[in-house]
């Protein structure tokens, strides 16, 4: 919808297309990531009992950007000792890789970047890429903490997309769809049509759904945790252990790359469980727009439900981060590898029994 | 054919967020597995003994206070008791009372920092800034008897710099009732956390031989699984006048003498420590604080060795007299440095993230290590 809106005022497919693509990060990405770092210091501030930033703006709104100013600035530090070209593509790879997440997330009914029919599975293959880039970053520093903490970012990445790949397929089995537009579209109506709550279908099966789909939703959120790198799973960062792992050489704008990366990804991951599990942009109650028959009115209402959502679940995982400590690396992979996966696969097993039912 | 590998050295510290200070650990690596570790320290050593010999008896104490920075109370505290051992003087009792009721505060308000700053090495952030919260009222309560917060020159030999403040004793009740509570919540948080309890139980056993054998006191010792407190073994001041109990590990979450057991010490040492103040201020007497000061320090030819329960340790100091007014020798057994022998031994065979989580657990201060 927006591609043919943009391609009616330019005329030009190719600007059109230009535009579609950097919306996202010019009205999504970089607006959220300021909020997001403000939030972070914020909830941290607020759960520590202190007050957090106070003098940039109103209540230290404006803090993250006289950050980003103060990150522009700085001196761009290469070591010596680093493989240059590796060390400069590294963070542009990280980013790419996040950003191209957001491609095909479905913010709203009209505005998704790309509306392909493997949605999903795109997604998972998207941030994948973030691996190759933090292993560039942490090899190219030539710098041990570096690379121990790429070593176990990589692993942990990869292990815990397995569980995350079960659970997006048991949604498959029970939806039809990897089309994440068609998923949302079908999760319409009321909260009791989300996924979480047994999908749109109703019946035994939806009730029977209900608890198996708590656990898909709990280690889907587990899994996206370690996938971010955040507590209780921030370990190829923990700073206490590896200073700051694959990103301690980066400064300046390389530094701030990775940072807005991290955020970005903190909400792709959390618009993946909306779109999964809770409606994605559908809302809860019903459109103010349907009520009194202003249609325009809808795409926004579902842009401001679809990031309500996930901002809530961003908030969450900050709420996680300041309270829980860290595990240790091999705990993570137990944790991974003995629990969360054989729980994925039970029941990947048990929901694909009641859809053949 | 077997792949050949060899171990990789990394350079823990001195700049690395979690040494405590600018402790450099040489870590040998096979993979994230510890084979070896070596301590290196000296980075703040500031000469503290040669500077003694220049200074008179009364000048040394705002050194003592630069050792073992988080517990500059019980360094004055102790010296002090070893000068006047020296001299032979006896300080009247209030004195004493106030050394105590000072030191025991210190000694929670090391311990707050210890568990705060562990609970920051495992990755949880909130508990640390309670603890600091905590601790800020301690200081404050120091920086109204003496009017220094972290480096306090308050015990004097025969006396104290100042008497209490004539509200000491009220802010001192309430801290105790608002932070007997608070010793709850950071065991909800902290203590019975389940990730907390899987990266610190059964992580660096020290056993109890072992402990010995490395001259380990203090919480760690005592963790290892005996009852050694110099407050009761060999009472100094006015300790045997008071009524608490010395907790030992049990290995509740795991085996004895683990970094669970360690931290969890300076949880219920806390406690004790307050029930000692609780006494304390209920049974102080009125008194002169100034009066026993002598007015010039010229001991006798001689030597002394004096002890006492640091919050970290046995914290002993060595003086030696040659007449003069200034001391000739004096020589500091450190809790911090006699601990920091034993990293290579309980570091081996753990990885990483472990020697965060051991080297936090037996608490050292840089400062004194170096001294």
């Amino acid at each position: 919808m927006i591609y043919d809106f943009l391609f009616k005022i330019t005329d030009s497919n190719i600007i059109a297309s230009i535009i579609q693509s950097l919306l996202p990060l010019f009205i999504f990405i970089l607006p959220f990531a300021l909020f997001a770092v403000w939030l972070e210091r914020k909830v941290s501030a607020h759960m520590q009992d202190r007050l957090g930033p106070m003098r940039v703006g109103y209540h230290g709104a404006l803090q993250t950007i006289a950050d980003i100013l103060k990150l522009v600035q700085k001196e761009d530090i290469i070591p010596n000792e680093a493989d240059k070209p590796l060390f400069n593509i590294a963070p542009v790879l990280v980013f790419i890789g996040s950003y191209a997440v957001f491609a095909a997330i479905p913010f709203s009914g009209a505005f998704i970047g790309s509306n392909i029919d493997l949605g999903i599975i795109f997604i998972i293959a998207a941030s994948g890429f973030v691996v190759a880039g933090i292993l560039m970053a942490g090899w190219a520093s030539n710098n041990k903490y570096s690379l121990l903490g790429a070593m176990r970012s990589a692993a942990q990445i990869i292990s815990y997309e397995i569980p995350t790949v079960l659970v997006v397929l048991t949604i498959i089995m029970i939806t039809g769809t990897t089309n994440l537009q068609t998923l949302s579209e079908m999760q319409t109506g009321h909260f009791w049509n989300w996924m979480i709550l047994g999908g749109p279908k109703f019946g035994i099966a939806k009730f029977i759904f209900i608890p198996f789909m708590i656990i898909n939703f709990i280690i889907i959120y587990i899994s996206t945790l370690a996938e971010v790198n955040r507590t209780p799973f921030d370990i190829p960062e923990a700073e206490s252990e590896l200073v700051s792992g694959y990103h301690t050489e980066y400064s300046g704008m390389k530094f701030a790359m990775f940072f807005l990366a991290e955020y970005a990804n903190m909400f792709a991951v959390s618009a993946i469980v909306t779109a999964l599990f809770f409606g994605g942009y559908q809302s809860p109650v019903g459109y103010v727009g349907n009520l009194f028959g202003i249609h325009w009115l809808i795409p926004i209402e579902q842009f401001f439900w679809f990031t309500a959502k996930g901002i809530f679940f961003v908030f969450v995982q900050m709420w996680l981060r300041w309270t829980l400590p860290r595990l240790r690396v091999d705990q993570l992979m137990t944790a991974c590898w003995k629990y969360l996966i054989p729980i994925a696969f039970v029941n990947l097993i048990i929901i694909g029994l009641i859809t053949v039912l | 054919m077997a792949l050949k590998t060899e171990e990789m050295i990394l350079n823990m510290g001195p700049q690395h967020p979690s040494t405590h200070g600018v402790l450099r650990l040489e870590l040998e690596l096979e993979g994230e597995i510890i084979v070896g570790a070596k301590p290196h320290i000296g980075y703040l050593h500031r000469c503290f003994e040669k500077h003694c010999e220049a200074m008179n008896y009364s000048q040394v104490i705002p050194y003592t206070d630069r050792m073992d920075y988080l517990a500059s109370m019980y360094n004055e505290f102790g010296y002090v008791t070893a000068v006047e051992k020296l001299l032979g003087i006896q300080v009247p009792e209030r004195v004493e009372y106030i050394r105590v009721i000072m030191g025991e505060f210190q000694r929670i308000a090391s311990h707050l920092v210890a568990i705060g700053t562990y609970g920051l090495d495992i990755g949880a952030m909130t508990p640390f800034l309670y603890c600091f919260r905590d601790r800020e009222k301690i200081l404050s309560l120091f920086e109204q008897t003496c009017g220094a917060r972290l480096l306090y020159n308050y015990i004097w030999v025969g006396g104290l710099s100042h008497d209490l403040h004539p509200d000491f004793i009220h802010q001192a009740k309430e801290f105790i009732k608002y932070f007997r509570p608070k010793i709850k919540e950071l065991n909800d948080l902290l203590t019975k956390n389940k990730i907390f309890i899987d990266r610190t139980a059964n992580v660096g056993i020290l056993p109890l031989d072992l402990a010995i054998n490395y001259g380990i006191s203090g919480p760690n010792l005592r963790a290892s699984g005996f009852k050694w407190d110099i407050r009761k073994d060999d009472p100094y001041s006015v300790y045997h006048k008071f009524d608490f109990d010395i907790p030992i590990g049990q290995g509740a979450m795991g085996t004895v003498g683990d970094c669970w057991d360690r931290y969890y010490m300076r949880v219920l040492e806390m406690e004790e420590s307050l029930k000692i103040i609780e006494q304390a201020i209920e049974q102080i007497p009125e008194g002169d604080v100034t009066s026993a000061i002598p007015k010039r320090i010229k001991p006798a030819v001689g030597q002394v060795y004096s002890r006492v329960e640091n919050p970290r340790g046995e914290l002993g100091y060595f003086i030696i007299s040659d007449g003069t007014v200034n001391p000739f020798r004096v020589k500091v057994k450190g809790p911090s440095f006699v601990h920091l022998g034993i990293m290579n031994e309980l570091l081996k065979g753990y990885m990483i993230a472990d020697v965060i989580a051991i080297l936090g657990s037996i608490d050292i201060v840089l400062g004194e290590v170096d001294r």
